[in-house]
């Protein structure tokens, strides 16, 4: 089974007495666009940052691209890609400045970085931004930079966490033709998100409510399943079952 | 009576234009008469902050003028500040201060009551308040955005200013927030609210849909959409990548975007029938070919006026 790239069980965090992620187990396999979606406060995040190997898991087993979270967390962040709204470039430093800097962190030679940044630049249609401050550059153009920065050193799996937040129609949609292109190369793609349209984008879908995943299938399966329209209508269901107040 | 009247308003930092521009000389204008839900919808960076702060008196515009209740937002600030109520998109009530010392605290700053103006907020400060004793920074998301609200209503204000609200909040809370936001406006309060969610277009009386500074359509949602002249279909097919790039090279296509579990493309001529294409596409080797035809949401309106602007 060596076409599944992240597979959890039992995966569980406790902070104190709060179990913000509740022994959740799931397979995800290579190619797949994988929405992880859930309300504020669900357990998405916490459950984010331990398939990274940013946070140990209390008790569980998980692996991400081969390597076991808990005993491999150096191993596990070398073979993946991350990006996020809040977090993904630096602003004072300029477009291929930033290319430099992360593809130089995963450890990539001069000539390499030098030739892919060419090819990428081009593909975005960035060649006349190359020296252009990330500050300077539109959201948009900031977020499709910054995924694509993600998975220059082409890593197995991308974590996306909410990478289209506040960005406008048009860009969004060209973001996720992005992300297709990344898929069909054979990059797997896992990504947060509050836009239920781009819950419709994924292969599958998985929902947290209460640290547990209540729902895992393809949205086609999961609105025949829940009598739904739309995924929004699924999400609803699901979330509104919610008991945690912590929001 | 107009609660709210914008004049050819132009605002620029370091000679880039954050509302209006130069050439053409354009700035913005709009309306909003009293107790109307006024929705600015646009993404970021598209200006909507720079409006509110205007209007809320914390800056000046480069050029025009502006009123909020007939007050004028540079030479009566001080008693517009008294009327309204602001919510600004970052977080800004204080971290170190309990849930309920941060209500008292902008309760007193405003030399307003709390229990005087409890009613207003009962229906939503009620939800937070088996958290009064814990500090604001320990809150939630959505708690933050109950209690900041909480905030900017306790001195009653005539006129709320509510900056992207929703933004990182997840569809559930959305809604509970839409629908608190319906009840103030049903106690007579006029709201300014701005949003980068297209869907949240539909539960404003008008919206104005904002891009790089200027107003693209100005409008009520249901004739926004009512304007949306083109032919406007959903596709659907086995292979919906492969749809796409397919879709856009077809010489009868002008637009086709993805929209959840479909694509929406409008078209340069009229004579295309859905059978036509439905052939077309299943010579490309697409199966489970589905074609309609459908009414235009605000999202499909955007991306049109955002085209032709």
């Amino acid at each position: 089974m060596d076409n599944i790239v992240i597979e959890t069980k039992n995966l569980t965090k406790t902070f104190g007495n709060f179990t913000a992620v509740d022994h959740i187990s799931f397979q995800v396999f290579k190619g797949e666009i994988f929405g992880f979606l859930g309300a504020n406060g669900a357990g998405k995040t916490t459950a984010m940052r331990m398939l990274c190997g940013l946070s140990k898991p209390t008790s569980g087993e998980g692996k991400v691209a081969g390597f076991d979270i808990y005993r491999q967390s150096e191993e596990v962040k070398k073979n993946i890609g991350y990006m996020s709204q809040k977090f993904s470039l630096y602003e004072d430093l300029k477009v291929w400045e930033n290319i430099r800097l992360f593809a130089g962190i995963y450890g990539m030679n001069d000539r390499q970085i030098s030739e892919k940044t060419d090819i990428m630049l081009k593909r975005l249609g960035f060649e006349s931004e190359r020296n252009t401050l990330v500050k300077e550059l539109p959201l948009g153009w900031k977020q499709k930079l910054a995924f694509s920065v993600s998975i220059f050193h082409e890593p197995k799996i991308v974590f996306l966490d909410e990478p289209t937040g506040g960005v406008d129609p048009a860009t969004r949609r060209q973001f996720w033709e992005l992300i297709y292109q990344a898929a069909d190369q054979g990059i797997t793609v896992f990504v947060t998100t509050h836009y239920m349209d781009e819950a419709e984008y994924c292969n599958r879908v998985s929902i947290m409510v209460d640290g547990r995943i209540d729902a895992l299938d393809s949205p086609k399966n999961l609105k025949q399943q829940y009598n739904a329209q739309s995924m929004e209508d699924v999400f609803q269901q699901l979330a509104r079952k919610a008991t945690r107040k912590a929001d | 009576m107009q609660a709210i009247e914008v004049n050819d308003i132009k605002k620029s930092y370091k000679n880039k234009y954050a509302l209006g521009r130069k050439e053409p000389d354009t700035g913005i204008s709009f309306a909003v008469p009293s107790g109307e839900l006024f929705g600015i919808i646009g993404p970021d960076g598209a200006g909507k902050t720079s409006l509110f702060r205007i209007l809320t008196t914390l800056i000046l515009p480069d050029s025009g003028t502006a009123t909020v209740n007939r007050l004028d937002i540079i030479k009566d600030y001080k008693k517009i500040r008294k009327q309204i109520g602001y919510m600004p998109g970052r977080f800004s009530l204080y971290g170190d201060l309990s849930v309920e010392e941060n209500l008292k605290f902008f309760a007193s700053v405003f030399q307003a009551n709390v229990q005087d103006n409890y009613y207003l907020i009962k229906d939503i400060y009620q939800q937070i308040e088996p958290f009064k004793d814990r500090k604001a920074k320990a809150l939630s998301g959505g708690m933050k955005q109950k209690l900041a609200l909480s905030c900017a209503l306790i001195h009653k204000p005539s006129v709320l200013f509510l900056d992207e609200p929703t933004t990182g909040v997840d569809p559930v809370s959305r809604k509970e927030f839409w629908e608190m936001l319906k009840r103030l406006k049903n106690q007579g309060i006029t709201i300014l609210v701005s949003t980068p969610y297209m869907d949240e277009a539909r539960l404003c009386d008008r919206i104005a849909l904002i891009k790089e500074g200027e107003f693209i359509g100005i409008n009520t949602p249901e004739n926004i959409i009512a304007n949306f002249k083109k032919m406007l279909w959903s596709v659907q097919s086995d292979k919906m990548y492969k749809l796409l790039t397919d879709l856009r090279s077809h010489p009868s296509v002008d637009s086709c975007f993805t929209f959840g579990e479909t694509h929406h493309i409008t078209l340069k001529r009229d004579d295309l029938t859905t059978n036509d294409l439905k052939q077309w596409l299943q010579q490309k080797g697409h199966k489970g070919i589905m074609i309609r035809e459908i009414d235009a949401s605000i999202e499909d309106c955007y991306m049109q006026l955002a085209q032709n602007g």
